[in-house]
């Protein structure tokens, strides 16, 4: 077995040196990533600003869900958000060559690429999430800040489960790139908002079979002492790192499935 | 005119075949309506009107919203900076066509086939899921088409202008995305510029963003209507005018550029 860790940090780094050559594009790319995201939580000020809860949730506990969603996301987008690349690698028979080296196909899949642009995203996210731990009046204990620790972890491999999970059908459907974006991107939003909005179906299938309700949604339930509406047992507020452990294993079953099916494009 | 018309079916046909791609785009496009129709849904639960919208207009722009994206098609059109960055461009310079109107001319054709495929089924799936509002009167259909028509124009004139940018700038990503957010933002896109607070919302109606989104949705939910939809008309073909003239300003220069560094 090679030394991966190694490798993965030589691979990154190059990477990374590769894209701060060009000093203002990538200052550029950091601003565009940044605004382009801030976006989001500009409407959902705008919602407010037409009311003073939604669902129950103020807006200062709106901003905890919106920041933990976007700096968990973005950075597990940052480390893996190239699988989108996957399509248009095995279209161009370039996967051929992915299948030949004497590494996992997914540690080659992700070493490709670095996004480091991801960084204006991750800091948009951080400042709202300061400003809502700054704003929200939480009664800490030891198990909210345990709780509060262990999300980037769960939340991280959670959404990275989705990433890779959702790619296993490139082998079968070369162009159905997009239709990943719904649970990758649109999982994002999903879990920026209070998930109790949602439709029954809608948050059957984004919540739980997919379990993006324990990224930040029921973590949060606990941690800003909100009520369950959902009622799911009250348990599950604490069962991300578990949940997040079941979906790892779930994706990397998945991924293994495709890349066994995997027939070369020919061209 | 020949040679552009057979540049719009050209550029019509090259999406056609990708149909994969299309089911893919209009299941995404479609959840992401269903996600922003249930926050509507729950904006309007604590108040019945915002900006003149009820549940039933919000829930149609959602969906109008929805289908429009790739009309407008604003996060991710490089073909003419991808040129400039390889030196095909100084090529397609020596062409016996007019550079702005050939890619145009492509763009639109592009345009009309996503407003087909990828515009009407989110619709239409939202529409029997939620109590959206149909217009009644032909007209107002009329309106709406045109009003599509000028969006795509208004949209290309924009992209064009930032695909441009690659003669100056050595990378094109990120002044793209640093439009792609102005657009974004200011468009009635992320969420109606009727929902802004008054002050800004009237500085924003003002700008050629509101021609992508807001002004088409605004047409279709008739909160203009006769006179006002015909006002509104002329100011998104006002603006394409501007920004056309805009990019052709800017095409202008670039070409000397090119000239002074000797192709």
């Amino acid at each position: 077995m090679a030394d991966l860790p190694a490798i993965y940090l030589r691979l990154i780094s190059a990477r990374i040196r590769a894209q701060l050559q060009y000093r203002l594009s990538f200052l550029l790319d950091v601003l565009g990533s940044f605004f382009l995201t801030i976006i989001d939580f500009l409407a959902i000020i705008v919602i407010f600003y037409h009311l003073p809860a939604l669902a129950g949730w103020t807006l200062e506990e709106v901003a905890f869900l919106y920041g933990t969603s976007y700096v968990i996301f973005k950075l597990v987008d940052m480390l893996i958000g190239h699988l989108d690349g996957l399509g248009d690698q095995v279209q161009a028979g370039q996967f051929d060559m992915i299948m030949v080296r004497p590494l996992g196909a997914l540690f080659q899949v992700v070493t490709l690429d670095f996004g480091m642009r991801q960084l204006g995203a991750v800091l948009q996210g951080l400042i709202i999430f300061g400003l809502a731990l700054w704003r929200v009046d939480i009664d800490w204990n030891t198990g909210r800040v345990l709780l509060l620790a262990q999300m980037p972890f769960s939340g991280a491999l959670i959404f990275a489960s989705v990433w890779v999970a959702g790619h296993t059908i490139i082998f079968w459907i070369t162009r159905g790139r997009e239709a990943i974006n719904a649970f990758t991107y649109g999982g994002n939003m999903f879990t920026t908002y209070p998930i109790q909005i949602y439709g029954a179906w809608l948050r059957r299938l984004l919540a739980f079979i997919i379990p993006l309700a324990f990224v930040n949604y029921l973590p949060a339930l606990y941690i800003l002492d909100k009520p369950n509406p959902l009622g799911v047992p009250d348990a599950l507020r604490f069962a991300s790192p578990l949940v997040a452990v079941i979906a790892a294993i779930v994706a990397w079953r998945l991924w293994n499935f495709g890349v066994r099916h995997y027939r070369s494009t020919g061209s | 005119m020949r040679l552009y018309w057979e540049v719009a079916v050209r550029g019509f046909r090259r999406y056609t075949t990708y149909r994969a791609a299309t089911l893919a785009g209009i299941f995404t496009n479609t959840i992401f309506g269903f996600m922003r129709a249930y926050v509507m849904l729950a904006l309007f639960d604590a108040v019945t009107e915002v900006g003149g919208y009820d549940v039933a207009d919000a829930l149609t722009y959602t969906f109008l919203a929805q289908g429009l994206i790739m009309v407008a098609y604003l996060w991710g059109w490089w073909d003419v900076a991808i040129t400039i960055r390889s030196g095909d461009v100084v090529t397609d310079f020596y062409r016996p066509f007019d550079y702005q109107a050939y890619w145009l001319a492509q763009d639109l054709g592009r345009a009309l086939y996503h407003a087909v495929a990828r515009g009407i089924p989110p619709f239409v799936v939202g529409m029997l899921v939620f109590d959206v509002r149909l217009p009644l009167s032909p007209l107002v259909w009329v309106a709406f088409l045109v009003s599509i028509a000028l969006a795509a124009t208004v949209s290309f004139a924009m992209r064009f202008m930032v695909n441009l940018s690659a003669f100056w700038l050595l990378d094109y990503r990120g002044p793209g995305r640093l439009a792609a957010a102005l657009w974004t933002a200011l468009s009635g896109f992320a969420v109606p510029v009727a929902f802004f607070p008054e002050g800004i919302g009237a500085v924003v109606s003002l700008l050629p963003f509101v021609a992508l989104f807001e002004v088409p949705v605004d047409i279709f939910l008739e909160r203009q209507s006769g006179t006002g939809a015909a006002g509104a008309l002329l100011f998104q073909a006002g603006w394409a005018l501007v920004l056309l003239a805009a990019g052709r300003w800017m095409l202008a220069a670039a070409r000397r550029k090119v000239v002074i560094q000797g192709g």
